[in-house]
């Protein structure tokens, strides 16, 4: 509460300073956060990631000389108040540039709003991943990774356990989900695996919110898979990793999500959580250049927007500096194309994420090397990476078991277009012709 | 039969687990005939509270008494400012005061001690016992034991204290009718803060618990709505029928998503309890235990 009050008077502070003459030399950036509620652990993780690099960002001379400015609103993660939120945020401060709601229920909520306001949407390691088809989703940028590809990706990580994917013939993987469209949304990708690989694909629901899961548990005892797929959310997962723990299942035989990864994940299931492996599509921990800045120059100058001090380099943390990182380089790039040190407008902001290309070497500039893998982006593909990286929690720290990796990208990217076109068929949308856009 | 028996004793072990939840309603609607919605907020606010005293360095033997008289004091406080003045009001409007509270208490809490999720460590393990594993092939831990034993003893002494003590009985005089209770005497504030302590205590123990079993985090207040069909099946005056409601919700639903999940697409034993309380409702809508509803016409 405390640091989204700092983060509010900062916010209106800047306001105040661009009042006048300088009312547009400001980039403004929507914060629809969620710091109470039953996700506040991820949503201040995650937004205060992403304010403590604005920071940086302005405490070092913005990008050209624009400073952003930023202005949070509360939504619990609540789909109507997400988009009460965005309604309410969008034309503030000379307008939004972009927005990420953090929550799949508010990503759809906006989906129709944003194409109409032609805001463009992030949706960092969430939502739809048809939309990773930007010549059917023009405003929506579900960058990085998506859940299919984190399904691909998955897979690829047990075939590598068993000594390559050849190997998973006649293996058993079941798949825990959240009963949700969340839980269900990798299920296509699993199926066309199985029947591509021949390993056999199980699933098992979890009632929302998972606090109890006993049952499940015992038939997948029963079942004996080789691996379990956690699919979780919020205190489904140490309920999972807990009740594993009590029916006698490995903890490193389960492979839990990126939302299921995190510290909050597995600190509440204590030693039971030992062994157990996630999924991650950025890495933890203060080591990189660009989070000892953070620590350094936005906490040292008390301007740091996590009141906890201990959860800098989190992964909800270093997730929300990736995003930071994202958004301004997408601001960056498109000052190259529209003019260095301008304010841009959410159309060319639009084009920077869709045209971003964040090398390794730019990362290593940037301080963040390693932080989440090099993407790039095009008028096909926003999503513009697909790596996921996998890690195993020692009772401390999450450690990386591989480095950023692909599972099968080319089927994953043809369910993709197939989906993006059935999408595009009901709403009657015409795609963009990207080839033309080049 | 190992397999179904070992649902059926996993979902009874469940069941008491919610019963620790419910036992915090039966006691204030035994008291006031209120509703307390905010059970499950007073839950979390326990929870939180607890493990939050720990963090500014007390042990946890320092902290339960800690915490156990912030919850005294948060009953005290919710009588005097919200049910005092809706003394004599509808129900309903008692029962719109707690869903208010239940929000307030969720804000306090987590602006008092932050939103982040905690672990919270009791000593009591959570592993399969090895001779019951080895001998019956069966999952059950000493958590899940020391839970029932924890329930039976609250149980034992709620049910004393209000049948064999004198504030019991004044409590359940002030159940049955506050205008009568006021008139031979009986402090009503006086006998709902005392209530509204105990519903305290009950709260802390079952946050205790289930903060244990799945981390101190917001998701604790949802336990509340697995209390609801309990108290639906076991009556909402009884505190027998608190346990008896949760045994019978936690096994069936088990039950339920085990041999009938398969076949419907899993994952029904969030709405299995709430049907099974509807069905009871159309043939016992007091409950197992609950007092015999007759109206004179």
């Amino acid at each position: 509460m405390k640091g989204k009050v700092k983060s509010a008077m900062l916010g209106i502070a800047l306001l105040g300073a661009a009042s006048g003459a300088l009312a547009q030399s400001e980039q403004f950036i929507p914060a629809l956060s969620y710091r109470v509620g039953p996700y506040a652990a991820g949503g201040s993780g995650y937004f205060g990631g992403a304010i403590d690099y604005f920071n940086l960002v302005n405490l070092t001379g913005g990008i050209n000389g624009v400073k952003l400015v930023w202005e949070e609103c509360e939504t619990e993660y609540n789909a109507a108040r997400g988009v009460e939120c965005y309604e309410r945020l969008k034309t503030r401060h000379g307008g939004a540039s972009t927005v990420e709601p953090l929550s799949t229920g508010i990503a759809y909520g906006l989906l129709d709003r944003v194409e109409k306001d032609k805001i463009p949407m992030t949706t960092f390691g969430y939502g739809s991943a048809n939309a990773a088809d930007g010549s059917v989703f023009k405003w929506v940028f579900p960058i990085g990774t998506t859940y299919w590809d984190q399904a691909a990706a998955m897979i690829a990580y047990i075939g590598q356990k068993a000594g390559g994917v050849d190997k998973l013939k006649g293996k058993k993987i079941l798949h825990l989900y959240h009963d949700s469209a969340y839980g269900k949304e990798p299920i296509p990708v699993f199926e066309a695996l199985a029947a591509k690989y021949g390993f056999e694909f199980m699933k098992i629901a979890v009632a929302h919110p998972g606090n109890t899961q006993q049952s499940q548990w015992l038939q997948i005892r029963q079942a004996n898979p080789d691996f379990v797929i956690l699919w979780g959310w919020g205190v489904m997962n140490p309920t999972a990793i807990k009740t594993a723990a009590k029916v006698g299942f490995p903890r490193d035989r389960i492979i839990g999500t990126w939302w299921a990864g995190s510290e909050e994940d597995v600190i509440p299931a204590g030693d039971a959580a030992k062994g157990y492996v996630s999924a991650a599509f950025s890495a933890g921990g203060t080591s990189f250049p660009v989070m000892q800045a953070i620590v350094n120059k936005v906490y040292g100058a008390g301007k740091g927007n996590l009141e906890d001090k201990s959860r800098i380099g989190s992964l909800y943390h270093t997730r929300g500096v990736s995003y930071g990182i994202i958004i301004v380089e997408a601001i960056r790039t498109a000052q190259a194309k529209f003019g260095k040190g301008k304010v841009m407008t959410p159309e060319q902001v639009r084009w920077g994420l869709e045209n971003l290309n964040l090398t390794e070497a730019r990362l290593k500039e940037i301080g963040a090397a390693g932080l989440f893998p090099p993407i790039k982006t095009s008028c096909a593909d926003h999503e513009g990476s697909g790596m996921v990286r996998f890690q195993q929690w020692d009772g401390k720290e999450f450690k990386a078991l591989t480095p950023f990796m692909i599972g099968d990208r080319a089927l994953v990217n043809k369910m993709v277009h197939e989906s993006a076109a059935k999408y595009a068929a009901e709403k009657k949308i015409t795609p963009r012709d990207c080839a033309k856009e080049m | 039969m190992t397999f179904f028996l070992e649902v059926l004793i996993s979902g009874l072990l469940s069941g008491i687990m919610y019963s620790l939840v419910a036992l915090g309603f039966v006691l204030i609607y035994k008291a006031s005939g209120v509703f307390n919605f905010a059970q499950g907020a007073m839950v979390f606010f326990a929870a939180l509270t607890f493990v939050g005293v720990m963090e500014l360095g007390l042990s946890p033997w320092l902290a339960f008494p800690v915490t156990l008289v912030v919850m005294i004091v948060l009953g005290l406080v919710t009588e005097r400012f919200v049910l005092r003045p809706l003394v004599n009001q509808p129900q309903i409007t008692l029962f719109m005061a707690t869903i208010g509270l239940s929000f307030f208490i969720e804000g306090l809490a987590q602006m008092t001690w932050g939103a982040e999720v905690r672990g919270l460590d009791i000593g009591l393990e959570d592993l399969p016992i090895q001779w019951l594993s080895d001998r019956f092939g069966m999952s059950i831990s000493k958590f899940d034991l020391a839970a029932a034993g924890i329930a039976a003893i609250l149980v034992a002494t709620l049910a004393l204290f209000f049948n064999r003590t004198r504030i019991g009985r004044a409590l359940r005089a002030v159940a049955d009718d506050h205008q009568a209770a006021l008139a031979v005497g009986i402090p009503l504030q006086q006998i709902w803060g005392i209530v509204w302590g105990v519903a305290g205590f009950v709260a802390l123990v079952a946050g205790l618990l289930w903060g244990a079993r799945n981390g101190v985090q917001f998701a604790l207040t949802f336990v509340a709505l697995k209390a609801l069909p309990v108290l639906i099946l076991g009556g909402f005056e009884s505190i027998p029928g608190a346990i008896v409601g949760g045994l019978i919700v936690g096994a069936s639903e088990k039950l339920a998503e085990v041999y009938l999940g398969p076949s419907v697409g899993g994952g029904i034993e969030g709405w299995f309890p709430y049907i099974l309380a509807l069905l009871f409702l159309l043939v016992r809508p007091e409950g197992l235990f609950g007092e015999k509803i007759i109206r004179r016409i």
